[in-house]
């Protein structure tokens, strides 16, 4: 089986529940209702053969110029037998903040979605062991969320860990996509 | 020999005479003391890598005498902080120098223990100095083991020019006066 033909079995069975397919250079992806993304995960593993979850990340889109809820789940799935890749977004409802947790299909996902909750604060139900990864417990923010400033915030948690604002120096200093030379492109200091 | 009786011409024993050497307390100590710098190699990142270069043959910090590097804080002297030191592991940096014995000396070697260096982030200290004093800064990212041996050869420049029990011995002082 070929990605292109895993994705069109999908968008068959769960037709209403996958709002786009996006082919781009052999690359598949679906995005998918988050009612029914467990579903269709599930089906994924069972029936389609993606016995590897090679990845799960977010997105925050705060500020995009984007129509639907501020955070979205990417699941990047692989299948050892056909040798293909899917990746399935789900946009994680802003009413709850909680998406269903995958570890019981891929053990795997137990760290990433550690991570993601560590990282964007997003809620997972069904997790066996839902604690930070990265910072340590007590920490109150989620320092990849886009409304957290680079620099960081003052916290202190008594004898575990304490944290200040970094210096930016002028900072932060970004790069821009530009079809001119590297002068426009370099890092600079820019209001983002 | 000399003659039985003759007790003066004894404490002139030619095997003692021209051995003998007249210094200041202080001087001696710090001599010893800088020449016997054991290490507590405390590496966190890419710096420790050429920490280890340092001790190994081509480089050779053992012609300092600091070769011994200890785990335990309780038998060094020197505690190098090698690397990025993330607010999560800054504690437990504090945490091993208070365990160490005084005297005690710190290295910050390179640009992320000496400032946070390239790290301007919400998870890295910025500079270990906000949390314990540092006797010498190493530059580099990382420095080579020359820049290692030459802070090395600073800090016991130093340690020869401090008072062995008034700087040395702060925390105890500390304690018996408070």
């Amino acid at each position: 089986m070929t990605a292109a033909a895993a994705a069109n079995a999908l968008q068959d069975k769960f037709a209403s529940a996958i709002s786009a397919h996006v082919s781009f250079r052999g690359e598949e992806t679906l995005k998918v209702d988050p009612a029914s993304l467990k579903t269709i995960l599930s089906h994924c593993k069972s029936e389609l053969g993606f016995d590897y979850l090679v990845d799960v990340s977010s997105l925050d889109h705060l500020g995009d110029d984007h129509a639907g809820n501020r955070f979205e789940m990417v699941y990047e799935l692989y299948s050892y037998k056909d040798k293909i890749h899917l990746r399935v977004r789900s946009e994680v409802p802003d009413q709850t903040g909680k998406v269903e947790s995958v570890v019981d299909l891929w053990p795997t996902a137990n760290w990433h979605e550690r991570e993601v909750y560590d990282m964007m604060g997003i809620d997972f139900s069904g997790h066996p062991d839902l604690r930070r990864i990265l910072m340590w417990e007590g920490y109150p923010f989620f320092p990849l969320r886009k409304d957290f400033p680079l620099g960081g915030k003052e916290t202190d948690v008594p004898d575990v860990a304490f944290t200040g604002t970094a210096p930016l120096a002028g900072g932060p200093f970004v790069t821009v996509p530009a079809d001119a030379t590297t002068v426009h492109r370099e890092p600079r200091s820019r209001d983002l | 020999m000399s003659a039985p009786g003759n007790s003066i011409a004894a404490a002139y024993d030619s095997k003692i005479e021209g051995n003998i050497i007249f210094t200041q307390v202080d001087a001696a100590i710090n001599w010893m003391r800088s020449n016997s710098l054991w290490p507590m190699p405390m590496g966190l990142a890419c710096c420790a890598i050429e920490l280890m270069a340092s001790g190994a043959s081509r480089f050779d910090i053992a012609r300092f005498g600091s070769e011994v590097m200890r785990f335990s804080p309780r038998q060094s002297d020197v505690m190098i902080v090698a690397g990025t030191v993330t607010y999560k592991m800054a504690l437990a940096v504090k945490r091993i120098w208070d365990q160490m014995a005084e005297p005690k000396w710190c290295i910050a070697m390179g640009a992320c223990a000496s400032s946070g260096g390239m790290y301007r982030s919400y998870a890295v200290l910025q500079g270990i100095d906000h949390l314990i004093p540092v006797d010498v800064y190493i530059s580099g990212c990382p420095p080579r083991p020359e820049a290692l041996l030459e802070g090395l050869m600073r800090l016991q420049r130093k340690i020869g020019k401090e008072h062995a029990l008034a700087d040395q011995k702060r925390e105890l002082i500390a304690e018996l006066t408070a």
